[in-house]
């Protein structure tokens, strides 16, 4: 064990590296297109059943099967990491439209109505009244959606481009374990960290809940 | 778009629909759902109990609360090579990665359920001379069962998703579709093989959404309630 990580730590590395950007790039993608339709679904209720439907079928789909069939649809090389963002991207926004509005639909009406009242307009609504209360939900969401993205990048590994996954096939080829408990303790590890930050930046962005804590 | 007529064809093909040929869908559909079935009943076996227990007596809960976490970081790709490389290629690898795949949503969901259910109900059943189990199985378990089984359909679904990477450890399954066809360049059969398991999770979903339907209670869904005065339950 010791001696598999003295000499691969170089590759493990790198495959640390490409699995840390390969399980985020998707998180902020899915962040940036789920916020938006969340909101219309938010907005024109008639939205969410079709859109609820729609997530739940392409939650269905397995990764591995996304990963195959994006080239075909993408034009891209198999060997593209394109197409794992583009899947997993697909994933955290089929997990996060529910969560955004759930988020949304957990603000008080009489919330809204107040700062209707007060002046605020839509946009302003959102973003300085709405947005802010629906934090602690749609972070719970990125959460699930960032670990879970953690875990599946390594099923790229299958077709070549999988970050850490890329120890467990090895692993598997040379039936050699070093490499898969390298694997499998840096892939928790990750995902325990990038919760950790995102419950840190929920602390951050709601002051107010800490209020009663001191 | 002649990728989507082979996927047509191959699905439309009668020959992979013979339930006598071993690599034909029928084959393929029933050892997933062997797969699926044999994880999430020992699955069902162990999270159910353990989160009836958390969430009736209140102790331990900080289990519940990060087995949802960490379970999902194991890479399932990560524990079946492990096992494999442990007891060799079977049935065993696989089934082991998909329980720990679906004992997180299983658990948490039974102890949400529970923690859902208002105290002063749970003290008004103690009140009226219930014993403890009578309090777990006939007054918080009835009112919790629409998360309890929101967590056994997200099971369902993951496991039915995931159990394609069987294939990879030499096994059956929808999953060979995608393998093989991979192998090959075949991205019809790869198509045809996502499709599939998209169809079985839907299917298997409906049919839970069924279950569901049959056994919570009218007064706790709020279907008893639309009758009488229709009124806008969230949903």
């Amino acid at each position: 064990m010791l001696q598999y990580l003295r000499t691969s730590s170089p590759a493990v590395l790198a495959a640390l590296g490409q699995h840390v950007v390969l399980a985020l790039l998707p998180v902020l993608i899915g962040l940036a297109v789920a916020l938006p339709v969340g909101y219309l679904a938010h907005r024109f209720r008639w939205l969410y059943p079709p859109l609820l439907t729609i997530s739940s079928v392409l939650y269905a789909v397995p990764s591995l099967a996304l990963f195959v069939v994006l080239p075909v649809i993408l034009g891209t090389q198999t060997l593209d990491p394109l197409n794992i963002v583009v899947a997993l991207s697909v994933y955290t926004v089929a997990l996060l439209v529910r969560t955004v509005v759930d988020g949304l639909a957990s603000v008080p009406p009489a919330v809204t109505a107040a700062a209707t009242a007060v002046g605020f307009r839509p946009l302003g609504l959102l973003l300085r009244v709405e947005l802010p209360i629906a934090v602690p939900v749609i972070l719970a969401g990125l959460r699930v959606a960032t670990v879970s993205n953690v875990s599946l990048v390594s099923v790229g590994a299958l077709l070549g481009v999988g970050g850490l996954g890329a120890l467990f096939t090895d692993g598997l080829q040379r039936d050699y374990l070093a490499p898969i408990i390298t694997g499998i303790v840096l892939s928790v590890l990750l995902a325990l960290v990038l919760d950790s930050v995102i419950v840190g930046v929920q602390r951050v962005l709601t002051p107010w809940s800490r209020v009663g804590e001191r | 778009m002649s990728v989507l007529t082979d996927v047509a064809a191959f699905l439309a093909a009668g020959s992979n629909w013979q339930p006598e040929n071993p690599d034909g869908i029928t084959a393929r559909l029933l050892e997933h759902l062997q797969y699926t079935g044999i994880a999430l009943a020992i699955a069902t076996a162990i999270a159910i109990p353990v989160g009836l227990f958390i969430g009736h007596t209140g102790r331990f809960a900080f289990i519940a609360i990060n087995a949802g976490n960490a379970g999902r970081a194991l890479p399932t790709l990560g524990l079946l090579s492990l096992v494999v490389i442990l007891v060799g290629i079977g049935l065993v690898p696989v089934i082991v990665a998909l329980v720990v795949l679906a004992i997180p949503p299983l658990l948490t969901s039974t102890y949400a359920g529970l923690q859902s259910v208002d105290r002063a109900t749970v003290d008004a059943a103690r009140g009226q001379g219930m014993r403890e189990r009578q309090v777990l199985l006939r007054t918080e378990v009835p009112i919790a069962l629409p998360i309890l089984m929101s967590g056994i359909r997200n099971a369902t679904l993951q496991v039915v998703a995931t159990a394609t990477v069987a294939a990879y450890v030499a096994l059956g399954g929808f999953g060979r579709f995608l393998i093989d066809g991979l192998a090959v360049r075949d991205y019809a059969q790869v198509v045809a093989g996502a499709v599939l398991v998209a169809a079985l999770a839907i299917v298997l979903d409906l049919l839970l959404a069924g279950v569901q339907r049959l056994v919570v209670s009218p007064g706790v869904s709020g279907r008893a309630l639309t009758r009488t005065t229709p009124r806008k339950v969230s949903p």
